[in-house]
């Protein structure tokens, strides 16, 4: 066959009008496929970026109501000492997590994620320090701000009009408290794209507004060896609260915004735009090239050429098309997500595993192209051959 | 293959004997019976012309014998093979190694140029692609190709050349049977006659046969002998000027 092989690939790239065709649609499906995907899971992966953020904990403990990460609904602070009560428990602590206005210079307000970290441990803190330090949070009045927010929306407004980026020594009011910036760090980038602040608990229960309830979560720690599932149903049991561990708590986020947010469909309809571009363009296009060169086929089969012979040359045809499709399509969204994920605050995530899909979505397309083609030349009469 | 059988009558060698051929397309008020039992021995080393009015069957008949469409009655083997008996593989197979063909419209794949083309018989039957070019590019030095000819595509290549290059493919593979639909129906007289000249030179060996469907009574001086065809029957079968003289 390897020696067929090259009549397969000179009959199909000689015909260059549709084998570019066939090329430019399968990008555009394989790109429309990849960076519609790749735009989801990167939206769908900021959903939870709070708990990817946030390491050490291997057990998140919330009101049993609590449906998703942002669904605060708060515990008695007094829960934290319960938990750590439980058989198993090698530490437990408080976070708050809550929404609250930052007043900018300028007198206009902003919306910020505040988290409060526990005071003695300062667990549940930024992930990367980019100036100052965690520790620097128990200054008075400190907290530490995300990049992108300390660059975007809560940079100050200069009397000349334009922004400057917070910095550290730089106060901001929240909430009509003083607050200082002792740092700034680089996080994941939530889903709503507000700004985080992180402090200390006791703190963050100062800056926001006063309820009877404050805590938002107790992050705990199992001991060494300990099953997680079993010390989660220990926790619930002991304590009436619903323990997840936190790939438990990331995937029940992640199914709330999956079924209780339009996101899915608006994607879906982008991925099947794609897939429905490359089954029209491509698909027909390579079928169109198979009818095209029916009578050289034909005449291969008259000179000795068996089906076997023909269906490898439609499939080598095929898969070669769908090899540099798919590979200018993915390399294209890759570069496009690589720049507008650096240039801009874009949700852009590409695990392998959306590479996989792609490419089984392009060699789908191809396949049933060539299926349509192989059963074009398998049922073909060699005698057409004399049909002028 | 088995050595072919001797005719009693002239002691000529049979290449292809066709028995009360029968061939239908269509079924039921829209059958049409192409060949209503065609009797017709092609013998080695001739070239056999087919001849008659458009429809009365020649294509069909070439088409049978030469493996590419089943009969539905008769007997008819190519040198004592019998399609009827082989699988499709290996009918498929056999035309590979036993059939050259020359085609009315050349049927050159016009993304190959000339020794490609003329390379593909020998391609499909396994030969490496360095050895198979290597013979076509000897086959096409014989029928007169030069460097730049042999490296042209067919776009690039006029009516005569391209059929050139169409007799070269039938020939490269060494097939015992070579069958020619229409040759020279595309080509100008003096071109025709040049290919016919070609064939007749190149194509017959000792134990080689042509058969040549044609409408061209121009090139009826290359035939060793004529077959008359009429309404799916051979009407008369003559001796060319060429035999007799």
């Amino acid at each position: 066959m390897a020696i067929m092989s090259f009549i397969a690939l000179k009959m199909l790239i000689g015909d260059k009008a549709k084998y570019i065709g066939i090329i430019i649609g399968l990008t555009f499906a394989s790109l429309l496929i990849t960076q519609q995907s790749a735009i989801f899971a990167g939206m769908m992966t900021r959903t939870f970026s709070f708990l990817s953020d946030v390491g050490l904990p291997d057990v998140w403990v919330v009101d049993p109501e609590v449906q998703y990460i942002d669904d605060i609904k708060p515990l008695q602070s007094t829960e934290v000492y319960r938990v750590r009560s439980v058989e198993g428990v090698q530490w437990a602590v408080p976070l708050y997590k809550g929404s609250l206005q930052a007043r900018m210079d300028d007198g206009t307000f902003q919306s910020c994620i505040l988290i409060g970290l526990d005071d003695e441990t300062l667990i549940g803190g930024p992930p990367t320090m980019l100036t100052g330090q965690l520790s620097d949070l128990r200054r008075a009045d400190g907290i530490i701000v995300d990049q992108v927010g300390a660059n975007g929306k809560l940079a100050r407004r200069l009397p000349d009009g334009k922004r400057a980026p917070l910095k550290i020594g730089d106060s901001v009011e929240l909430n009509d408290n003083r607050a200082v910036v002792v740092g700034i760090c680089q996080i994941t980038q939530t889903f709503q794209s507000n700004p985080v602040i992180y402090t200390t608990y006791s703190r963050a229960t100062t800056f926001a507004p006063q309820t009877r309830k404050m805590l938002s979560f107790v992050a705990a720690k199992a001991k060494p060896g300990e099953n997680l599932d079993a010390l989660c149903a220990r926790i619930g049991k002991q304590t009436g609260l619903k323990a997840y561990t936190c790939d438990e708590f990331k995937k029940l986020t992640f199914f709330y915004y999956l079924k209780y947010t339009g996101m899915p469909v608006n994607f879906l309809t982008a991925v099947a735009l794609g897939f429905i571009v490359g089954i029209t363009i491509s698909g027909q296009t390579f079928y169109n090239f198979t009818l095209d060169n029916l009578r050289y086929f034909g005449t291969l089969k008259a000179m000795g050429a068996t089906n076997g012979m023909l269906l490898r040359m439609i499939l080598l045809q095929a898969l070669v098309v769908a090899v540099i499709g798919y590979g200018l399509g993915v390399g294209a969204a890759s570069l496009w997500g690589s720049y507008f994920g650096t240039h801009s605050q874009l949700a852009f995530r590409l695990p392998w595993q959306l590479l996989v899909i792609t490419a089984v979505a392009i060699l789908f397309i191809c396949l049933t192209a060539a299926s349509l083609s192989i059963r074009k030349v398998m049922k073909l009469e060699p005698a057409v051959v004399f049909r002028s | 293959m088995p050595e072919p059988t001797t005719t009693p009558a002239n002691g000529s060698k049979i290449a292809v004997r066709c028995t009360g051929v029968t061939k239908t397309f269509g079924s039921g008020t829209n059958a049409m019976q192409a060949l209503r039992g065609v009797d017709m021995d092609v013998r080695i080393g001739e070239l056999l012309m087919l001849v008659g009015p458009s429809g009365c069957g020649k294509t069909t008949l070439i088409s049978v014998i030469a493996g590419v469409l089943r009969r539905d009655g008769g007997e008819c083997t190519v040198f004592e093979n019998d399609y009827q008996k082989m699988s499709e593989l290996q009918t498929t197979r056999f035309r590979g190694k036993n059939i050259g063909f020359v085609f009315q419209a050349f049927n050159l794949i016009p993304t190959l140029n000339a020794e490609e083309n003329a390379a593909a018989p020998l391609i499909i039957n396994g030969t490496k692609r360095r050895d198979a070019v290597a013979k076509a590019r000897e086959v096409l030095q014989q029928v007169g190709f030069d460097e730049r000819m042999m490296r042209s595509f067919s776009t690039d290549l006029s009516g005569g050349q391209q059929q050139r290059v169409a007799i070269a493919r039938a020939l490269v593979h060494n097939p015992r049977l070579i069958v020619c639909d229409e040759p020279t129906s595309a080509l100008d007289g003096e071109t025709g006659h040049k290919v016919m000249e070609l064939m007749r030179n190149l194509a017959l060996g000792t134990d080689r046969a042509l058969i040549v469907v044609t409408h061209d009574s121009r090139i009826y001086e290359f035939a060793d002998r004529i077959a008359h065809m009429e309404d799916g029957r051979i009407t008369s079968i003559e001796e060319s000027p060429r035999t007799t003289s």
